[in-house]
């Protein structure tokens, strides 16, 4: 009993077993392209990576099949916007929350790849819900910039970073002014200084003085593999006297000045989409990706036009602050409709442990089309909104949320439509490894699910 | 039997002063009464429903005919429709009770959600059962129009927040737009009382230093209260008895004496199994019942003893994690509950999730049925959504099924309600139709969002 206990934990906690061949077929299928479900699709998953996706598709003689009849597959999804993996309880639980540094000095610099656990709850009960990716981004505490996210996985593994740093996290809105001392204003001058204080810096990176002819000096890139060494001390390491960053939040600023680390800005109301629409016109490089933007109809065709995708918040429609006075469930739709890159995320919106609620949300947005005077979106659309758009947002199209060939083998297989909350996933591939749905959660239910008292206490049921 | 009682003694004072065992006084038991009057209707019959009946009772193929503001008629295809009725299609879509969320702060933590407009939790002191939330309730909270268009929710309990142990009294709303609380008041529905135990009292009041910052903290500060309670009744029971001198009035002790006669429901924000357990305990030592249990996270763990305390447990379908006490939350909860033969009933605590609480339950149910839970069907789902929550706010007698005779608050769906994809078509409140997916003049818009951009959205 006790040895049987054992090697489920360790199933749980270390690699499952080596990919393989994966064929999936006569499932319900639907790629995360934006395109509906086609009946009697085929999945191929060759050593972590989809192979090919579709009707018709050759199934590889080697191919280990996995009979997907009466059921739905499709791409894991993408958590858009999320804190997932950072916490495992948001409250009175000191020690388990790293969303947010307080009392710490630095901002932009900041990067969540060390503190997300892949063993915290959170992710074990998302990965179950069939979310095989997120967006994570850090919280801010006492200035605009929250400092970089990552891209994990959340797999049954200690590997969970996909790809670290993959953008950069600023409050411009209401919370934005707040963290800037009370006012937008204040914090609009902020974030400009601050990329004032990174192209300082920027200018040691591209070709830098060595100390030893033709070889650049390593010290002085403000930019380098690990960020947790993020620092310029070389000799050229002078800076004006008159910075309000840290040399570590400046020199993290770098890529995004130089548009090679995305920049999601939070913003809800309209006016503050388009401030980010100007800022993204006054800095050309920046590659801007707007996160909220509850009030994003009234400028649909103004965010359309710059090409700047949305992660938006899906169903509030609440003017739950005067950032999102005009706050509709149509705003998704109606961006759409407009042009607008829009995908689905889940900023302030339980972002640590939610993350499952996307398809429902999904689903809202195609059950919004059935109500007279309101947008929706195709049922494609709400599947590409929670999967292959976000990662496309970040420039992950094609490797992440899709079921295109080369992409990472994240693959869910359903008891029914995913973007209706009755269904569950019952079979859940990250990079081609079939994974443990096993959680704190479902360990409860086989404990208490019968209390009758027992020989031995229910501590004794494992 | 409810006389004013200061104008009452006034006038005593003025004439002639009450000899010494002259009757007592009775005290004014409702002095913000409802002013609440249905909108008038038109009799109408849906036909050719799916019909939830809000008891567990399913119809294929349904009539409802709904008149005078009550329900008149439940059955198949061949009941009669009577002349004049407007006849409604149902075909494809289902017929369900209203809503009844026993657990919102619609009205006192509106949107937006400014300090300005933040009233839900007296946070001064942990015992303080003298506050009202209908004092707090703003009505033109824009949720209530959400809550009654994408939720379909026709009843609703405010309640105080939960920073303190004695948070104040609950009031009960039909969830129609009215220019004060008093218009919204739900006729004749008994007060309740917010009580909470665990993180959070003790978090409010121990990082001000002060009792209670423990969990044994908020059971003592609890059982004083409670003996004080009993003393203060003991007063007024031998005043109603013997007359004499009228004992001070106490506010606060007003409300738990009210509770003590059985008039006043508890409302016990709980989380963990052995926390309702001491909860259970202690009502028993001072001789009042526990209604319900709100948040009931742990509610699967000790199911048996609160189908044997004759106590409803609260839920969401998957909150989990979000602080300490919640740990334990599990998928299953409801159907757990509702399997073992205790009151389960799906609350949102919010005001987004009061507008999808059909969903809520439709996770429940999918997630109990997977684990194997036996006899859960839609329609038995559907009584942790109407009358299950009617009972916990002792109007069960008047609203909560599609039975003859009770209040019309009725949802015709355009599918089926369980499913992700369906909305509220039409909602009517004591027959009053108060939403129309076809008609935007059916839909309310408060004053607030008036002139606002979005104002004649579909939200």
């Amino acid at each position: 009993m006790i040895r049987a206990v054992l090697s489920a934990l360790l199933l749980t906690v270390a690699a499952p077993a080596a990919a393989q061949t994966i064929a999936i077929v006569n499932g319900t299928l639907a790629t995360g392209d934006g395109s509906g479900p086609i009946q009697g699709g085929t999945v191929v998953i060759r050593d972590g990576k989809v192979v090919a996706a579709g009707q018709g598709v050759q199934v590889p003689a080697d191919a280990q099949v996995i009979d997907a009849s009466g059921k739905w597959v499709t791409p894991g999804i993408v958590a858009g916007f999320s804190r997932l993996g950072l916490a495992d309880v948001d409250l009175g639980a000191g020690g388990a929350d790293d969303t947010s540094a307080r009392d710490g000095p630095f901002s932009a610099a900041i990067d969540v790849t060390p503190a997300i656990n892949p063993l915290y709850q959170p992710i074990a009960v998302n990965r179950a819900d069939g979310v095989t990716r997120a967006l994570v981004a850090p919280a801010t505490a006492k200035s605009i910039f929250a400092g970089q996210g990552a891209v994990i996985d959340t797999g049954s593994d200690m590997d969970a970073i996909t790809k670290p740093r993959a953008f950069q996290f600023v409050e411009l809105g209401e919370t934005g002014a707040n963290d800037a001392g009370g006012s937008r204003a204040s914090a609009h001058i902020l974030f400009r200084n601050a990329l004032r204080e990174a192209r300082e810096l920027a200018r040691f990176s591209q070709p830098v003085r060595s100390t030893r002819e033709g070889v650049p000096d390593e010290r002085n890139q403000p930019v380098v593999r690990n960020p947790n060494e993020s620092r310029i001390y070389g000799p050229d390491a002078r800076r004006s006297d008159d910075v309000l960053l840290t040399r570590f939040d400046a020199a993290a600023l770098v890529p995004v000045l130089q548009g090679r680390q995305y920049l999601l800005v939070h913003v809800e109301r309209a006016s503050d989409i388009l401030q980010v629409l100007d800022l993204a016109r006054e800095f050309p490089s920046l590659k801007i990706v707007i996160v909220g933007g509850s009030e994003g109809w009234l400028v649909a065709d103004k965010i359309a036009r710059s090409g700047i995708p949305v992660i938006a918040s899906a169903v509030n429609d609440l003017p739950a602050s005067f950032e999102q006075l005009a706050a509709t469930q149509s705003n998704v739709g109606r961006m759409r409709a407009a042009g607008v890159k829009v995908s689905i995320g889940m900023i302030d919106d339980n972002d640590t442990r939610q993350l499952f609620n996307e398809r429902q949300y999904a689903g809202n947005l195609v059950g919004l089309a059935s109500v007279p005077g309101a947008t929706g979106l195709s049922w494609g659309e709400a599947l590409a909104a929670i999967t292959s758009g976000p990662a496309k947002a970040i420039g992950m199209g094609g490797q992440i949320g899709s079921l295109t060939p080369g992409a990472h083998g994240d693959a869910v297989i359903w008891s029914g439509d995913p973007l209706d909350t009755r269904s569950a996933a019952e079979v859940v591939f990250i990079d081609g490894v079939r994974q443990p749905l096993e959680t704190h959660q479902t360990r409860l239910l086989e404990r208490y699910r019968y209390l009758p008292r027992g020989n031995l206490p229910e501590a004794y049921r494992h | 039997m409810a006389v004013a009682a200061t104008a009452a003694l006034a006038g005593c004072a003025a004439l002639s002063p009450p000899t010494k065992n002259a009757a007592a006084i009775h005290i004014n038991e409702d002095p913000f009464p409802s002013t609440y009057v249905p909108y008038p209707g038109v009799p109408t019959a849906i036909r050719g429903a799916t019909v939830f009946d809000g008891e567990g009772g399913q119809i294929a193929n349904g009539t409802v005919i709904l008149g005078d503001g009550k329900v008149q008629a439940v059955g198949g295809p061949d009941l009669p429709i009577p002349a004049g009725a407007e006849v409604i299609d149902g075909t494809g879509k289902f017929v369900t009770p209203g809503i009844i969320d026993v657990h919102s702060h619609l009205g006192d933590y509106p949107s937006p959600g400014v300090q300005s407009l933040s009233d839900g939790n007296e946070a001064t002191s942990p015992v303080t059962p003298e506050v009202w939330a209908e004092h707090s309730v703003w009505p033109q909270d824009p949720g209530f129009s959400r809550a009654l268009v994408n939720g379909g929710v026709t009843t609703l309990q405010i309640l105080p927040g939960s920073a303190n142990l004695f948070g104040g009294r609950s009031v009960t709303l039909k969830n129609v737009p009215a220019r004060t609380v008093q218009g919204m008041k739900f006729p004749g529905a008994p007060y309740g009382l917010k009580m909470a135990c665990g993180e959070n009292p003790k978090r409010v009041y121990g990082s001000k230093g002060k009792e209670p910052s423990t969990r044994m903290g908020n059971i003592a500060v609890a059982r004083q209260t409670w003996a004080k309670a009993q003393q203060y009744k003991r007063k007024w029971d031998k005043y109603y008895a013997k007359g004499g001198d009228m004992p001070e009035r106490d506010m606060a002790m007003d409300t738990l004496k009210g509770v003590l006669e059985g008039k006043i429901l508890i409302q016990n924000h709980c989380y963990r199994a052995d926390e309702m357990a001491n909860m259970i305990d202690m009502s028993k030592e001072f001789g009042y019942h526990i209604t319900a249990f709100h948040h009931a996270v742990e509610a699967y763990k000790i199911a048996d003893l609160l189908r044997d305390n004759g106590i409803c447990a609260v839920m969401w379908a998957d909150w989990y994690g979000f602080k300490m006490e919640a740990y334990d939350g599990i998928k299953e909860n409801i159907p757990l509950v509702h399997n073992a033969g205790a009151c389960a009933i799906v609350h949102s605590d919010d005001p987004n999730y009061i507008q999808r609480l059909n969903q809520e339950a439709a996770k429940a149910l999918s997630d109990g049925q997977r684990a194997g839970l036996p006899n859960l069907t839609e329609a038995v789902a559907w009584t942790w959504l109407t009358s299950n929550p009617a009972k916990a706010l002792g109007i069960a007698d008047r609203t909560g099924s599609l039975t003859p005779g009770k209040m019309a608050d009725v949802v015709l769906w355009n599918g089926d309600p369980f499913s992700t994809y369906t909305r509220p078509e039409r909602v009517w409140i004591d027959g009053a139709l108060m939403y129309d997916a076809n008609d935007p003049k059916h839909r309310p818009v408060s004053d607030f969002e008036l002139g606002q951009p979005g104002e004649g959205d579909v939200k």
